[in-house]
């Protein structure tokens, strides 16, 4: 049992090590802040803005600049990892807004407004993959499929 | 007491409402901002395959180096024949004097035929031509060859009156426009000019090199360029690049095509082409990039047509390097070594005809040394001269050919051009070897400041690199790297880019895709297919090692039952592929399917090769190290094939097949060598088609529109 939970978590470390390592341009164990939230995400989470800011706070050096060490992501990381529960968009979203779809204005009100809102450029983009354009709604059945079939 | 009690449950019911819109929106863009980030990962995983792999190619001309070092220690003719093949494979280029020259090459005497409907050029060129030439060239027509050589003489002339280092100013043409690579793709220069307008007067050009290979049109770029080159020989400037040498034109396809005269005189007309162009004194634009020994007034002085090909056998040490700077730094105590004499007759391109072993090996010896770029003349002698040489032929005497057969000037010469042309920035500071790419340097942040400082400069321009903006600074904003080839990987892959310099030298970016498909497809579509490009690419590479895979798996499966874990996997394919790529990340791509988390390493590798139920006849091992040196044997079989044609006799194919095996080590009976043959259909009069043959050997058939059949693997 022992053995086992240390080659998971190996692995993990490694698994880790290569995701932080794309973002590396200079390759020097370092990353740029910015693109923590996308590293962390492609490792499978699914942090809320709110979320990743306390993530970063736990890993910044205790005068930001701007630059993220792998020793202190790791340990950080490892841990997300072995804790994490992802949401069930399915089931939500089953259980929401019966009828299927959503206008486009709706959409853009609804994520620009809510939550934790979307830049410009994201509403942009989330809309020319999952708008119909002839119809001007967002089957988000649909897209949500697509959001998840993504997923490995 | 009621209404503020249902006041209060209004309010806990409204409050509940708002708390479930928050957290669904919530939801949705914590799904929607990971879905973005995965896009991201797996673009910058697409972008690293490529460049590993395009990296890793370029270190096959050390495999080929290997491979004809092998030849001279091993092979021992045992007939005239073989003795023939052998010296066909090391003589890829006879010396030419001037006079001769003009007579092999000669274009007067060839007629040009009433029914050609192409465009004529005649000479001095107008800016009328030049229009009719690209009109000509949307059309899909051809120039005709007259024209063609008469164009590169006319351009060969000219060059050579042009210093090694252009010299442009922004006060008489208001803006220059600095492009990058082109690679032939003759799209983005119609591009380029449509959005920026032709060379004129009033509008200044530089093409910053590699303005060939790998792209389809390479040889119409350079009648273009040359075109207006000599139309506005003011205002439109080349520099050289790494690709306009001829030993990497051999490697990536430039030669296939164009016959034995053109190909010649594109040979002569590359070494004339200037290596540097300076904007206002202030801006520094070279292919390449520079290193720590990168002398101005040295590569003012150098006679750079000397160096038709800047590729050397050798990689230069990092001792050697320490010594070369030391000595350009004038602390080394004894001066360059002198000449050793008056250079004797080069030597006749026949075999001579000798059985021992030892005598043929010196004289094979030689003659790659002559031929294929490898010698230097000796300096001192040749300024004497007269009458230009121009190909490196020369002399060596026996007792040196394994000590550098040059002297510390001359080599110090052909690094420096080697350094310009190949060199590539690094984030950290200093300065070492290019191992990637098997020439130049990786200079730092610290270089760059030294040079420009030296030289009171402002900053550097050089391209070399595919960016996937189109453009990059880097070193602070010193450096600017300029690619001008979009979709250079893939329809998708990256932005071309130009940049524009005013009096104020302050850099302005056009970027561009010269593709109508990469427009409509949206940011999803298009990372999808760049990817799928890349993976396509990548399980060709896995399955031209499976044997090194069996065993790399195999010891990680002692008990023998087929199967490893996946962290297994990505540690045994990096060992055996050593592509430095991230594993765990591609492995959705690449792992379909496991069992309780285990991969059945067997069928997973026979998957990988789905395609080439028909190849199973030939035996396994030949087939990997026909699809792991695919590159090299195009190459080996160019060198043969010498008059251009694409076809080499069945009995030359059978000759090369026995020496490689030999070398790779794998034992090739004529029965072997037969199935391979029978992989294509071939009926050319005793003759194979080595196209068809290599084409054969792909996992997945390019498609004629499709843009990846480039050689690039």
């Amino acid at each position: 049992m022992f053995l086992f939970a240390d080659r998971v978590e190996a692995e993990i470390e490694k698994k880790v090590i290569e995701a932080f390592e794309v973002f590396d341009h200079e390759c020097n164990k370092t990353v740029d802040v910015r693109e923590i939230g996308s590293i962390v995400r492609s490792l499978g989470c699914y942090p809320t803005e709110a979320e990743l800011q306390e993530l970063l706070a736990e890993i910044e050096e205790e005068e930001p600049t701007g630059y993220i060490h792998l020793e202190k992501f790791i340990p950080v990381m490892r841990k997300v990892l072995l804790e994490r529960r992802g949401p069930i968009l399915k089931e939500y979203i089953n259980n929401e807004n019966k009828c299927g779809y959503l206008t486009k204005e709706q959409l853009v009100k609804y994520m620009t407004e809510e939550g934790e809102p979307f830049t410009q450029e994201e509403m942009e983009d989330m809309l020319s993959a999952a708008l119909d354009p002839e119809t001007n709604i967002i089957r988000y059945k649909d897209y949500i499929t697509l959001m998840i079939a993504d997923d490995a | 007491m009621g209404s503020s009690s249902s006041v209060n449950a209004n309010f806990k019911y409204a409050l509940q409402k708002s708390e479930n819109a928050f957290k669904a929106a919530v939801l949705i863009q914590r799904w929607y901002r990971r879905y973005v980030a995965r896009l991201e990962m797996r673009r910058r995983c697409t972008w690293r395959i490529f460049q590993s792999i395009e990296y890793a190619c370029e270190q096959d001309q050390i495999k080929l180096h290997d491979f004809f070092s092998y030849l001279m220690d091993h092979f021992t003719p045992s007939s005239s024949k073989e003795r023939d093949f052998i010296s066909r494979m090391f003589i890829s280029g006879e010396s030419f004097k001037e006079v001769e020259l003009e007579k092999y090459c000669d274009y007067e005497s060839m007629e040009v035929p009433d029914s050609y409907t192409g465009p004529h050029l005649s000479f001095p060129l107008l800016p009328d031509h030049a229009t009719a030439l690209l009109e000509a060239f949307k059309q899909k027509q051809q120039l005709h060859a007259r024209y063609v050589l008469n164009l590169l003489h006319e351009t060969r002339k000219h060059l050579k009156q042009l210093p090694n280092i252009s010299h442009v100013s922004t006060c008489y043409s208001e803006e220059v426009t600095v492009c990058g690579d082109l690679h032939g793709q003759l799209d983005d220069l119609f591009l380029i000019f449509y959005k920026n307008g032709l060379p004129s007067p009033s509008k200044s050009y530089v093409f910053n090199g590699d303005f060939v290979d790998r792209g389809k049109q390479s040889l119409e770029i350079l009648i273009v360029l040359f075109t207006f080159l000599l139309v506005y020989p003011n205002e439109v400037h080349l520099n050289r690049g790494n690709h306009e040498d001829h030993m990497v034109n051999l490697r990536y396809g430039f030669s296939a095509v164009h016959g034995r005269k053109i190909l010649k005189m594109i040979q002569n007309v590359f070494c004339w082409l200037p290596l540097a162009t300076l904007i206002d004194q202030k801006v520094l634009i070279i292919h390449g990039g520079i290193s720590d020994t990168t002398d101005l007034d040295m590569l003012e002085k150098i006679k750079r047509h000397k160096f038709v090909s800047v590729l050397r056998g050798k990689k230069r040490k990092e001792s050697n390097r320490n010594v070369e700077i030391q000595e350009i730094n004038g602390e080394s105590k004894a001066d360059a070594s002198p000449a050793t004499g008056p250079s004797p007759e080069p030597r006749p391109a026949q075999a001579p005809s000798m059985t021992n072993r030892l005598e043929f090996s010196k004289w094979v010896r030689q003659t790659v040394q002559e031929q294929i770029e490898w010698c230097r003349r000796l300096a001192d002698i040749s300024d004497s001269e007269e009458e230009e040489e121009l190909t490196s032929s020369s002399c060596v005497s026996m007792a040196d050919l394994d000590a550098p057969c040059w002297t510390r000037q001359e080599e110090q010469k052909q690094v420096s051009i080697l350094d310009i042309l190949w060199s590539d920035p690094m984030p950290q500071e200093g300065c070492r070897e290019n191992t990637v790419r098997g020439g130049g340097c990786y200079f730092g942040p610290d270089v760059t400041e030294k040079i420009l400082e030296k030289y009171s400069l402002q900053f550097l321009i050089r391209s070399h690199e595919c960016k996937h903006e189109g453009y990059e600074f880097c070193h602070n904003r010193k450096v600017l790297t300029i690619f001008s080839a979009s979709n250079y990987y893939e329809i998708g892959s990256n932005r071309g880019a130009y940049v524009k310099l005013g009096p104020d030298l302050v850099p302005h970016f056009v970027q561009y895709q010269a593709n109508k498909t990469a427009h409509t497809l949206t940011m999803t579509q298009r990372i999808s297919r760049v990817e799928e490009s890349a993976f396509r690419a990548l399980r060709e590479k896995l399955f031209a090692h499976t044997s090194g895979l069996i065993s790399a798996f195999k010891a990680y499966d002692k008990d023998g039952t087929g199967r490893i874990t996946l962290s297994n996997w990505a540690t045994a394919v990096e060992s055996v592929l050593r592509l430095g790529l991230p594993w765990r990340m591609l492995r959705p791509q690449l792992v379909r399917s496991t069992a309780d988390g285990l991969l059945e390493y067997k069928s997973w590798l026979e998957d990988l090769a789905v395609e080439q139920r028909s190849q199973e006849h030939i035996q396994s091992g030949l087939l990997e190290v026909i699809y792991r040196n695919r590159s090299n044997l195009e190459t080996i079989f160019r060198i043969i094939d010498r008059d251009h044609s694409g076809l080499i006799s069945f009995e030359e194919f059978h000759q090369t097949w026995k020496l490689f095996s030999s070398h790779m080590n794998i034992e090739l009976t004529d029965d072997g060598i037969n199935d391979l043959v029978r992989s294509i259909d071939f009926n050319k009069d005793g003759n194979i088609d080595f196209n068809e043959f290599l084409e054969a050997f792909r996992l997945v058939k390019q498609s004629q529109d499709s843009h990846s059949s480039r050689g690039l693997w």
